[in-house]
């Protein structure tokens, strides 16, 4: 019980429960997963907000982000910086808008920038090959993937503009039966 | 000011609403108008005053919007607030013609709308008084109150700034604004009843906004200094709201809702902090995927579930008869019979339920029919039944709502065809595997899944043997009828033959006859779905289709075996209740004669009860008690079965596999045994059925209950134990979110079937007469009859008896039957109405598309109604020349003459002609002068202001 009050006050830990989906004991829980990536980097004692950040090196090789193809797209979208250089803050966030509560909406917005290789706010012909190229390992013909991909296009394009906007991805994305379920992270 | 000049636009268009003929010139003029026209219909309720001198306002408007703007834009307006508000008071702008002449539109429009409204325009000196009525009401609403020397002003620009705000509903800008009153809101007692509103529905509003703070795509720093800005205002002015009394009814109240909220977050955190094995589902989630996980989840939430009946039934019944009731070998019911007493505490009988497991709480049989029990006056029959009754009403609530949660969260999914390869592109990963041998398998049957596409896609599928094909199919479902007929009548067969088993002595019998029904149900259970998966390969489905066949012959064959079960159990029970009536007539008569005996001997009427010890009672067989033990063995032997099949079918041949492989011909691991995979669909339907047998057999055996948690509670640990030690990843990863209801709605259905036995036994066989709580009634639910005659007042008695009439029953299944009929219809309406959205999507989609690749359409209706089309070609083209001008002209003359009142609607018809066609004219409608002019010479420029503007606008843009 002592630990807890050290690592952060209550208003933090209210706060933290205000801002994202998860209790306070999660909150606990991820914090000490964090400090276990470099528990030399990260102190045990947020209560002052101390500045530190961790490179996406040690993060990607977190067990639940190892072996998942994406893992740098989502750090990278969730890192301010856009380098993949994770604070506390962005941490939770990440596994906030991962966990089972997040609303469909938030988990879409995310959803379209990990996608999103080129950050153009755009999915083009570009993000939708390296998406599948990461997807099957580059097993598939580049005949075959150039085909996927003009598929994709002109299924969920809604504008016609040979890329998918948001409002596209969007409109895609909120009828999958399986995009709930899979994009989720237990942490 | 470019940015301040479009801003001054859509101000002017905004004030003089609808009404006003802008034409805007480009793209963005036309899209602010849009948005103020929406937004005007708001301003107009709201803004209702007309100042007194137009000067001021209309200065204070053109400084009102850009302020705006850029308070939406930045976050920390604070600062930036302040000198723009000071500057409204002053002109702070370089005045032009132009703007001179906007504000004599305005004002003619102003009273225009006002007339509508009022129905007569306001002389000068009585909007006046008015101003300042409505500007003291108006003030309250809004949220400066700085510059106080300058009262007048500052009350206009209060309004103002509540039309600003109207303007724009953006949270962060009513934030902003806020929080800049909060900097100047010094003296909170002088707050009129308008402010307290307004500031009521800022602290609303950031109350709603901390809220959904969480779903908001922020950055987690922004939302967390939003968080905390929003907090210390709803701090500072929560308590500044209410008055006199109200004021401490609010205090009051908004300590509550903080205790509320404070409250629900402790339970919260305490409820997550209660959901057992976590860990252990992420564990089988890396290494499985979804769809495994699924099957533990469920698994948990059966758990859960289960917990709470258990609580239920140990609560309000077993716990009671425990505590109150009477002891142990204190009445024949309780006490095991003379004869069975020498094997009661044999380990085989007490196996087999039989000895003192049959004489315990465990059953129905022990239950004692006092109408109350203890000090408390316990009702102990009635709250029996009562609970039973409630354990399915809670089961049903809480598996049609978990439907209904799961049935929000599941997407549309309407078209299956229409996103096949985006939704394999974006959601085919799960992002919950975290173990490398499972991601190898998910890459490859991802891979393989999109060459299945890529095949399907080139070549529709050809049927290369139809018929063959089809014949088989035919064969393979007649196969499987004919087993499942097989394995329901070798289960009547067998149930037959224990009854005969049962009439002669237990001790001749061995122990598989004894355990027949349970061992061959069992085994039926374990044979047939892999029978039914092999003669499923006949039929060459794809795998997905082929799954819910499976799940739904194995579904088939459950129900059937159980129901033959139930069938053959209720065939035992009415030779049971014959020999009961026998044996009733017969301890009847045994009393009667010792009663008549007792009283002829010793020649008195006050007969003692007979001295007999409990154990020699002669007694009936207890029906019940006897239904409830052959469910209990059977949810014993099924436990049995699997935990054993587990064992060898998973732990001893991946034990095998494993080990034997270094000293075999072949290799093990790749070739023939191999590893056992998890089989999702027969756990899952083996726990359906188990939770249906639950359900059934808790009204004959209350302690059942408590034994199912317990088997959840091992399976849990065994079977996540089992699969992560010996079984390996499915090849083909399927996915569980669609199936998750189905099995819920599985289990709606097995709940469903297991209510009607319970239910007909309650209502139509009779109860045993010497055992279990409903003894020596007629009926089982008689007990509630007895209760509302006996122990409620007699009113309600009558309500009940009114209400348990025909003529009552009737209209209220009728307006049931009517309720669904209307809900039905809705629903279709709305399905109708859904299809047609998504067919105008399409097209909408399709046009634009085509718009865009400039080619003709591919809808081969929007080809045939293009080619319907008079031939644009041969129309003669002067005629559509010059007839717009005319139009114009016309409808420009008319607006003159109008009244000022009425001058709107004129206008209104003018705009839509002249967007259709540029005015000729437009050199002569420019208004060269201020509004120092005659009326007909400021009303002048209405007809095409639009292109006055913008031509006007144009330079300094």
């Amino acid at each position: 019980m002592g630990n807890k009050q050290t690592i952060f006050t209550d208003e933090q830990l209210d706060a933290y429960q205000d801002c994202t989906f998860f209790t306070r004991k999660e909150i606990l829980r991820l914090h000490s997963r964090y400090h276990e990536l470099a528990p030399h980097l990260v102190p045990m004692d947020y209560t002052n907000e101390p500045d530190c950040k961790l490179p996406l090196a040690l993060i990607v090789d977190m067990p639940e982000l190892k072996e998942n193809p994406f893992r740098n797209r989502i750090v990278e979208s969730f890192s301010e910086d856009g380098m993949g250089n994770l604070s506390f803050n962005e941490f939770v966030d990440m596994f906030s808008v991962l966990s089972e509560m997040a609303p469909r909406e938030l988990k879409a917005i995310y959803a379209f920038k990990i996608y999103d290789f080129n950050v153009d706010n755009y999915l083009c012909k570009e993000d939708l090959e390296k998406t599948l190229n990461r997807l099957t390992k580059e097993e598939l013909t580049p005949e075959e993937v150039e085909l996927v991909c003009e598929k994709t296009i002109e299924e969920a394009d809604l504008d016609g503009d040979n890329k998918l906007s948001y409002a596209d991805f969007e409109n895609m994305i909120s009828r999958a039966p399986d995009f709930l379920s899979t994009f989720h992270i237990r942490i | 000011m470019p940015p301040k000049r479009r801003n001054h636009d859509i101000i002017e268009v905004e004030n003089v609403g609808m009404d006003v003929d802008a034409e805007p010139d480009s793209d963005s003029e036309e899209e602010a108008r849009r948005r103020s026209r929406n937004r005007r219909s708001k301003s107009q309720r709201k803004a209702k005053q007309v100042s007194e001198d137009e000067d001021e306002d209309e200065e204070e408007e053109e400084d009102e919007p850009p302020r705006r703007r850029g308070r939406r834009k930045t976050t920390k307006t604070d600062e930036d607030e302040t000198p723009q508000r000071r500057g409204r008071g002053k002109r702070t702008k370089p005045q032009d013609s132009d703007e001179d002449e906007e504000g004599d539109k305005r004002r003619a429009a102003r009273k225009g709308s006002k007339a509508s409204k009022k129905k007569a325009a306001k002389e000068t000196s009585d909007e006046e008084s008015e101003e300042e009525k409505v500007g003291r009401k108006k003030a309250g609403r809004a949220v400066s109150k700085k510059e106080k020397e300058e009262q007048n002003k500052e009350q206009k620009g209060n309004v103002k700034g509540k039309d600003g705000e109207n303007k724009d509903k953006k949270k962060k800008k009513k934030m902003s604004s806020s929080s800049s009153s909060s900097s100047s809101d010094s003296d909170e007692e002088s707050l009129s009843e308008g402010e307290i509103a307004a500031l009521k529905e800022q602290v609303e509003e950031k109350k709603k906004l901390i809220a959904t703070l969480r779903n908001k795509p922020w950055r987690m720093n922004k939302r967390l200094s939003l968080l905390k800005e929003a907090q210390d205002f709803v701090e500072k002015f929560e308590g500044a709201l209410g008055k006199g009394k109200g004021r401490r009814l609010y205090a009051f109240k908004v300590m509550m809702t903080k205790k509320l909220i404070k409250f629900n977050r402790d339970f919260e955190n305490f409820k997550t902090a209660c959901i057992p094995w976590e860990r252990k589902i992420k564990e089988v989630e890396s290494h499985f995927g979804s769809s495994v996980a699924s099957y533990f989840l469920f698994l948990r939430w059966m758990y859960g579930l289960n917990l709470v009946l258990f609580g239920f039934m140990f609560g309000l019944v077993v716990l009671p008869e425990v505590l109150m009731g009477l002891p142990y070998g204190s009445i024949p019911r309780k006490t095991v019979p003379r004869d069975e007493e020498d094997t009661a505490m044999d380990f085989s009988v007490l196996f087999d339920f039989g000895g003192y497991c049959k004489y315990s709480i465990l059953f129905y049989g022990y239950y004692n029919n006092d109408r109350t029990i203890g000090v408390l006056q316990y009702r102990l029959p009635l709250s029996y039944l009562l609970t039973s009754v409630g354990v399915f009403g809670y089961s049903l609530l809480v598996v049609i709502r978990t439907m209904a949660r799961n049935a929000n969260e599941g997407g549309d999914g309407g078209d299956e065809g229409e996103f096949i390869f985006s939704w394999k592109m974006f959601t085919s990963w799960d992002y919950l595997i975290g173990n490398p041998e499972t991601a190898d398998n998910k890459y490859a049957s991802i891979t393989t899944s999109f060459k299945e596409s890529i095949v399907d896609e080139q070549e529709n599928q050809k049927d290369e043997n139809i018929h063959l094909r089809r014949f088989l199919r035919v064969f393979a479902n007649f196969l499987i009828l004919c087993s499942l007929g097989g394995s329901g009548y070798l289960i009547y067969f067998v149930v037959k033959r224990s009854q005969e088993f049962a009439k002669m002595d237990p001790k001749t019998l061995t122990w598989f006859e004894n355990n027949e029904v349970e061992f061959v149900m069992s085994l039926l259970g374990l044979v047939c779905p892999p029978l039914f998966e092999t003669i499923a390969e006949l039929e060459d489905y794809h795998p997905r289709i082929a799954l819910k066949w499976q799940l739904g012959r194995i579904f088939a064959l459950f129900l059937g075996n159980l129901y033959t079960f139930l069938f053959a159990l209720f065939d035992e029970v009415t030779a049971k209740l014959e020999t009961e009536k026998s044996i009733k007539n017969a301890t009847e008569w045994a009393l009667h004669q010792y009663y008549a005996n007792y009283s002829s001997f010793y020649n008195t009427t006050d007969v003692p009860p007979p001295k007999v010890a409990p154990a020699d009672v002669i007694r009936g067989p207890c029906w019940e008690t006897g239904v409830g033990r052959e469910f209990v063995k059977l949810i014993v032997s099924d436990v049995q079965v699997t935990y054993l099949t587990i064992l060898v079918g998973d732990f001893a041949r991946a034990f095998i596999v494993r080990f034997l492989n270094y000293c075999w011909c072949w290799d093990l691991e790749a070739g023939f045994p191999s590893y056992g995979e998890f089989d999702i669909s027969g756990n899952v339907l083996g726990l359906v059925f188990n939770q249906g047998m639950i359900w059934m057999g808790a009204f004959y055996a209350p302690g059942l209950v408590g034994m199912n948690v317990l088997r959840l509670l091992t399976s849990m640990y065994y079977q996540s134990w089992a699969v992560m030690a010996c079984n390996v990843p499915h090849e083909r990863v399927f996915k569980a979110s669609r199936s998750n209801n189905f099995y819920m709605g599985l289990l709606l259905l097995v709940l469903f079937l297991s209510l009607l036995p319970v239910v007909y036994s309650m209502m139509t066989l009779a109860p045993s007469f010497d055992c279990g709580p409903f003894s020596g009634q007629e009926k089982m639910y008689d007990v509630v009859i007895e209760t509302i005659d006996q122990d409620l007042p007699a009113f309600i008695g009558n309500i009940f008896i009114y209400a348990s009439n025909p003529g009552l029953i009737m209209p209220a299944i009728l307006l049931m039957i009517l309720a669904i009929y209307y809900l039905n219809t809705v629903s279709k309406a709305y399905q109708q109405a859904n299809t047609d959205l998504k067919k105008k999507m399409q097209m909408a989609r399709e046009d634009e598309k085509n718009r865009r690749n400039n080619k003709d359409s591919t809808n081969q209706v929007m080809k045939d109604l293009e080619d319907l089309m008079p031939d644009k070609s041969l129309a003669p083209p002067p005629a559509e020349e010059e007839k717009p001008p005319e139009v114009v002209i016309d409808k420009s003359v008319k607006p003159t003459k109008t009244k000022p009142g009425t001058a709107e609607k004129g206008v209104n018809v003018q705009k839509e002609v002249s967007l259709a066609a540029p005015n000729p004219r437009r050199p002569v409608t420019r208004a060269p002068g201020p509004r120092g002019g005659p009326p007909g010479n400021t009303r002048s420029p209405q007809p095409q202001p639009g292109k006055g503007r913008g031509q006007g606008a144009a330079p300094r843009r």
